[in-house]
């Protein structure tokens, strides 16, 4: 049976991407950041999985007011990196894993989750991102993918509690995976930020940093979160932060957490990374 | 008559008359319901930018490219001038409003910094954030601002 072995929450800061697209790391902006990073990235050389699935959010690109689901699975062979509007990022196109992509669909079907399901969406920031922050510059990514997209911009969005509630369906969709592999799940977003209105900037230390240890021993806290708690507290972007849920709703209760690192900001964004270890 | 019933609840109850209680957040514009309809084609219009021959059609004449969606006057003209806070208070979204500073191959902490209350240029604005950002205290309601 394939095994869940452990959660990564990363921000997926489209200025993180830039940065190392265009070799900047160095600079002293992007320093200290991308120091505090190689630990992370020393831990996924030494745990690649066969496949990542990674939950993240489209910015206006696949999907749009014309048409939006609630929970996307994606289950083509290949993804591509999109053109969000600065045509898309340099940067591998990545490998699916349908077999297990639609094993997840059809596992939290029976389970009463209506997902939808996409062979073809482009992929932009929020996804390609966390792969870069992950594992560098590889001329292939290391790993498959299964994309998860979740609307969280076009309200109404689902709760932070269904977030985490089809994180637990996930993981036991992987646990009744019938082949010997090894799997990861990432939440991505968040962490707080707002991009618009005149209240762009607001960050918020000490909420994203009780979401963070809640993350790691007390998981149920943070399904309780209303929408507009989030806006108020963690910016109006902020909110992105239910993608976490799902990542953690796929792990044990009881984790290790290996990895932290928090850090403002990364354009208009509290950074924030997380690394969970199912025992 | 349970038609006419289940329409009027719709638009009187849950849909884009009806207050939210995230309504008292300063400054903020969730893409909801009720943006969502007043910022529909403003919206499709940002997003076209995501394809290239859009966006040349657009730098080849933006006047002529915008007069191809049913956009109102007020919005065409807060597109063509780059008025970014307009364009969110007549129904865009900020992560559509990304593909038009994009378009520009200007950096978003421009558009951050024209948004911003007060107004803040790039260098003040990305100087804001490296202090720490804005802070929360103070920010969370409506309340708040008319204290001053
Ligand atoms: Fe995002």
């Amino acid at each position: 049976m394939a095994k869940l072995i452990a959660g990564m929450g990363t921000s997926h800061v489209p200025g993180l991407g830039a940065a190392m697209d265009n070799g900047k790391t160095q600079e002293p902006y992007w320093k200290q950041l991308f120091e505090g990073l190689e630990p992370l990235r020393a831990w996924h050389r030494a745990n690649t999985p066969d496949v990542n699935i990674i939950v993240y959010n489209d910015h206006a690109t696949e999907f749009s007011l014309d048409s939006y689901s609630t929970f996307t699975v994606g289950v083509g062979e290949n993804f591509e990196p999109a053109d969000e509007g600065w045509g898309p990022r340099q940067v591998p196109s990545m490998s699916g894993y349908p077999d297990l992509a639609w094993h997840i669909v059809e596992s939290a079907m029976a389970e009463e989750f209506d997902l939808a399901v996409h062979a073809s969406m482009d992929l932009d920031h929020g996804f390609t991102v966390p792969l870069s922050i992950a594992y560098g510059q590889p001329k292939e990514w290391p790993a498959a993918v299964v994309p998860v997209c979740v609307n969280v911009i076009q309200h109404p969005l689902p709760t932070a509690l269904r977030c985490y509630k089809l994180g637990q369906a996930i993981g036991r969709a992987v646990a009744s995976f019938p082949e010997q592999i090894n799997v990861g799940i990432w939440g991505t977003g968040g962490l707080s930020h707002q991009l618009g209105g005149e209240r762009v900037g607001v960050v918020n230390p000490e909420f994203d940093q009780k979401f963070l240890d809640n993350l790691s021993r007390d998981p149920l806290a943070n399904t309780r979160i209303s929408h507009t708690e989030f806006m108020r507290e963690a910016g109006c972007e902020g909110v992105e932060m239910i993608m976490w849920n799902v990542m953690r709703g796929a792990l044990e209760d009881d984790v290790d957490e290996v990895f932290r690192l928090y850090h403002i900001p990364v354009s208009a964004t509290a950074y924030g990374a997380i690394i969970l270890e199912n025992k | 008559m349970i038609l006419t019933d289940l329409r009027g609840r719709y638009q009187f109850g849950f849909g884009r008359f009806m207050e939210r209680d995230y309504d008292d957040i300063p400054g903020t514009y969730p893409l909801d319901s009720r943006t969502y309809r007043k910022g529909y084609h403003v919206n499709m219009f940002l997003m076209s930018l995501n394809d290239a021959e859009c966006r040349d059609k657009f730098a080849e004449d933006e006047q002529a490219y915008l007069d191809t969606f049913r956009m109102t006057e007020d919005q065409k003209s807060a597109v063509l001038d780059r008025r970014f806070l307009d364009l969110l208070k007549l129904g865009a979204n900020v992560y559509y409003a990304f593909k038009l500073i994009s378009f520009d191959r200007q950096p978003p902490q421009v558009m951050y910094g024209q948004m911003a209350e007060p107004r803040l240029t790039f260098d003040e604005f990305q100087q804001m954030m490296i202090d720490g950002g804005r802070p929360i205290d103070g920010n969370r309601s409506v309340e708040e601002w008319k204290d001053g």
